[in-house]
């Protein structure tokens, strides 16, 4: 009982202040469902079984904590992909400094725009898929984005995009707080690529809900950091359908918590679902969580998860990661590996691999590990004459690899590839 | 050139003790061999050599150029001309082959003070050199050794030693694992790069080796020692006799 009214509290003073913002009826209706499951659900404590190893208190305080500003000295991530830029300042869009959303030759929305809309495409999906991403496990912090959401946009992608869209983060706000709901619908045939980069609060909430229609393609690229002292938590919902694909790769460095939650499910026949992931961390305040959960609800479908991190002088990193093969979904190929680079014996990996399956005739396997440098590759390359660092270095890239090859496109892959090996080179 | 005097080495974990005082001495542009039974402690001399962890030294001295090598960085001492050609070649996935070749070849330029190869002249010359050890292109590229055969793994090694072109090459074993034509293309690529500043230490179980790269030179080492040096007919007579007669007339 104490657990219990310890959430109940915990809930009640998150949602005493809040006002949800007005739009058309079914924006209303959505956010007063949102709240209603958060009251349903109560936010979660380190007590829940899904929050073992990552303490959601400073993402259910009613306050932010404060994160002090980052200044990178790298030039912006991507600079030199040709994209239609969205910038959001402290979880606010920030039109001057985007892109004219009109000349995009995409449809492009801002959030609240869609959600004054009385009949807007978007109905179908905002709160939609989050509320179905609840069950089996409750996603409390996910429902609280729904109801609460302040900012973002809504992208409807009808053809080949010809560009990427980037999704540019600026943090200048010490306590900001920002709650950001973002939405795409990939119509049949449809692709696009879509791209997040930079520091975005103080402390933040991100939700994606993504539907990708038949024969449709979501690449999706993000890059956090290098801000430390941020909270963040993040969800990813997706609906993919009969021979589509869906595409995410995620680089993080630093961030004292980070809580990346992607639920996917494959509905539709010979979809694609391939979720990944690299983070580096240095230090007793860096804390980085991945969840996944991948449904398969159909036949021949594919599902990757590939996650690695490298920690270091203390770091945690935590991986949880489940595959269910629904009853009849035959054919499915599910591959899962979680594997962690300890550079001491401080750091510590946490992993939760789970396969729950219901069909006969499938092939799915997991795998989750953790080590060190590989001593002898290690004198392989010194004894070649390259110098203990950067030998060290070389074999964290190797250890890397698998997961960088989740990026398609090249251009992108060398871009994160240059920041990973600045960051390396930093952390000697 | 390479001057080992008196090496005693024991391992670091326990408390064993493996090279009993070992004396060699190579002259630049020479081919020796050296010839055991299974743990002589032949391959602990070529990884103490080159500075793998795991080892102490109790005991002696091994100088390159009059350098004392035992108090280097592995680095340092293939900046200085030493190279170890593994007998289990280390694959390294997610490293492209030609990634690793350039970033060796100039960690040592550097070390040395010299300018790095530009991409263009480093491309000609690893391109030229592949060839003759009928490297192809795709090999280049691919990760490291990794889904190569035994003989890709060692003609990789030759390769290796050929672009950083070291003073004191050491083979340890190259010949296990291959069959007669990989061995032969091994055996040619080491004959290429044999010149008057450059010296070979040749570690082999077998003969056979031997036929194709003709040694100066051929030791015997049993029990942490050199124990008896000779020619070339030296190998054959071990190759006829084994290593039976030749311990019990030492012992």
């Amino acid at each position: 009982m104490a657990l219990a009214q310890l959430k109940i509290d915990t809930t009640e003073a998150r949602l005493a202040d809040v006002d949800l913002p007005q739009g058309a009826a079914w924006g209303n209706a959505a956010r007063a469902d949102a709240l209603a499951r958060v009251r349903l659900m109560a936010l979660p404590t380190k007590r829940d079984e899904y929050w073992k190893y990552t303490d959601p208190t400073s993402l259910t305080a009613v306050d932010a904590p404060e994160a002090a500003l980052f200044a990178s000295d790298e030039a912006p991530l991507f600079d030199a992909v040709d994209r239609v830029k969205i910038v959001f300042v402290d979880g606010v869009f920030d039109a001057d400094a985007s892109d004219d959303l009109e000349a995009t030759g995409l449809e492009i929305e801002r959030l609240s725009d869609a959600m004054a809309t009385d009949i807007h495409w978007a109905k179908d999906i905002y709160g939609v898929l989050e509320a179905h991403g609840q069950k089996p496990v409750a996603r409390p912090l996910a429902a609280l984005n729904t109801a609460l959401a302040t900012d973002g946009v809504v992208i409807r992608v009808t053809g080949k995009a010809t560009k990427p869209v980037n999704f540019i983060y600026l943090h200048n706000d010490t306590t900001s707080d920002a709650i950001l709901h973002n939405v795409v619908k990939v119509e049949a045939g449809a692709e696009m690529t879509l791209l997040e980069t930079g520091p975005a609060a103080a402390r933040f909430s991100k939700l994606l809900e993504v539907e990708v229609a038949e024969g449709g393609k979501f690449n999706h690229v993000r890059a956090q950091g290098r801000d430390h002292e941020r909270r963040a938590v993040t969800h990813c919902f997706a609906r993919i359908a009969a021979d589509s694909v869906f595409k995410s790769f995620t680089l993080t460095f630093n961030g004292v918590l980070t809580r990346n939650e992607c639920v996917l499910e494959l509905v539709g026949d010979d979809a694609v679902a391939h979720v990944a992931g690299v983070c580096v961390g240095d230090g007793k305040d860096f804390h980085h969580d991945d969840t996944v959960f991948i449904t398969h609800d159909a036949l021949n479908g594919e599902s990757r998860q590939v996650f690695k991190k490298v920690l270091r002088n203390g770091a945690t990193g935590v991986f949880q990661g489940k595959i269910l093969v629904k009853e009849g979904a035959q054919k499915t190929d599910g591959y899962q590996i979680s594997q962690s680079l300890l550079l001491d014996d401080d750091s510590q990996f946490l992993a939760k691999p789970e396969l729950e399956i219901y069909a006969d005739d499938v092939a799915c396997s997991h795998g989750s590990t953790s080590g060190a440098i590989d001593e002898t590759a290690l004198f392989y390359l010194r004894s070649r004459g390259v110098p203990h660092d950067e030998a060290r270095n070389l074999l964290t890239l190797s250890f890397l690899a698998e997961a960088l090859e989740e990026i398609e496109d090249e251009t992108l892959a060398e871009d994160l590839r240059d920041r990973l090996e600045g960051w390396l080179a930093r952390h000697r | 050139m390479l001057e080992i005097k008196g090496l005693e080495v024991k391992l670091e974990e326990e408390d064993k003790q493996i090279l009993k005082g070992v004396d060699l001495s190579i002259a630049p542009g020479t081919v020796h061999a050296i010839m055991g039974p299974n743990g002589s402690g032949k391959s602990t001399l070529s990884y103490v050599l080159s500075g793998k962890d795991g080892y102490e030294v109790t005991g002696g001295s091994a100088t390159l150029d009059g350098e004392d090598l035992l108090d280097m960085e592995p680095e340092e001492r293939a900046a200085l001309g030493l190279f170890l050609a593994f007998q289990y070649p280390v694959e390294i996935p997610g490293v492209g082959n030609m990634t690793f070749l350039r970033t060796a070849v100039n960690a040592q330029r550097k070390a040395r003070g010299e300018d790095e190869l530009s991409a263009a002249d480093f491309l000609k010359e690893v391109r030229e050199k592949a060839k003759s050890l009928k490297i192809d292109a795709e090999m280049l590229k691919r990760p490291v050794n990794v889904g190569f055969s035994g003989g890709e793994k060692k003609r990789n090694e030759i390769l290796q030693m050929a672009m950083l072109e070291p003073k004191m090459c050491i083979l340890d074993e190259t010949d296990s694992g291959l069959d007669v034509d990989a061995m032969k293309l091994v055996a040619d690529g080491v004959n290429a790069l044999r010149s008057e500043g450059r010296s070979f230490l040749v570690i082999t179980h077998y003969q056979r080796l031997l036929d194709h790269i003709q040694p100066d030179i051929v030791h015997i080492m049993a029990n942490g020692r050199i124990i008896k040096s000779g020619g070339p007919e030296l190998a054959l007579e071990v190759e006829n006799n084994g290593y039976a007669d030749i311990l019990s007339e030492v012992a």
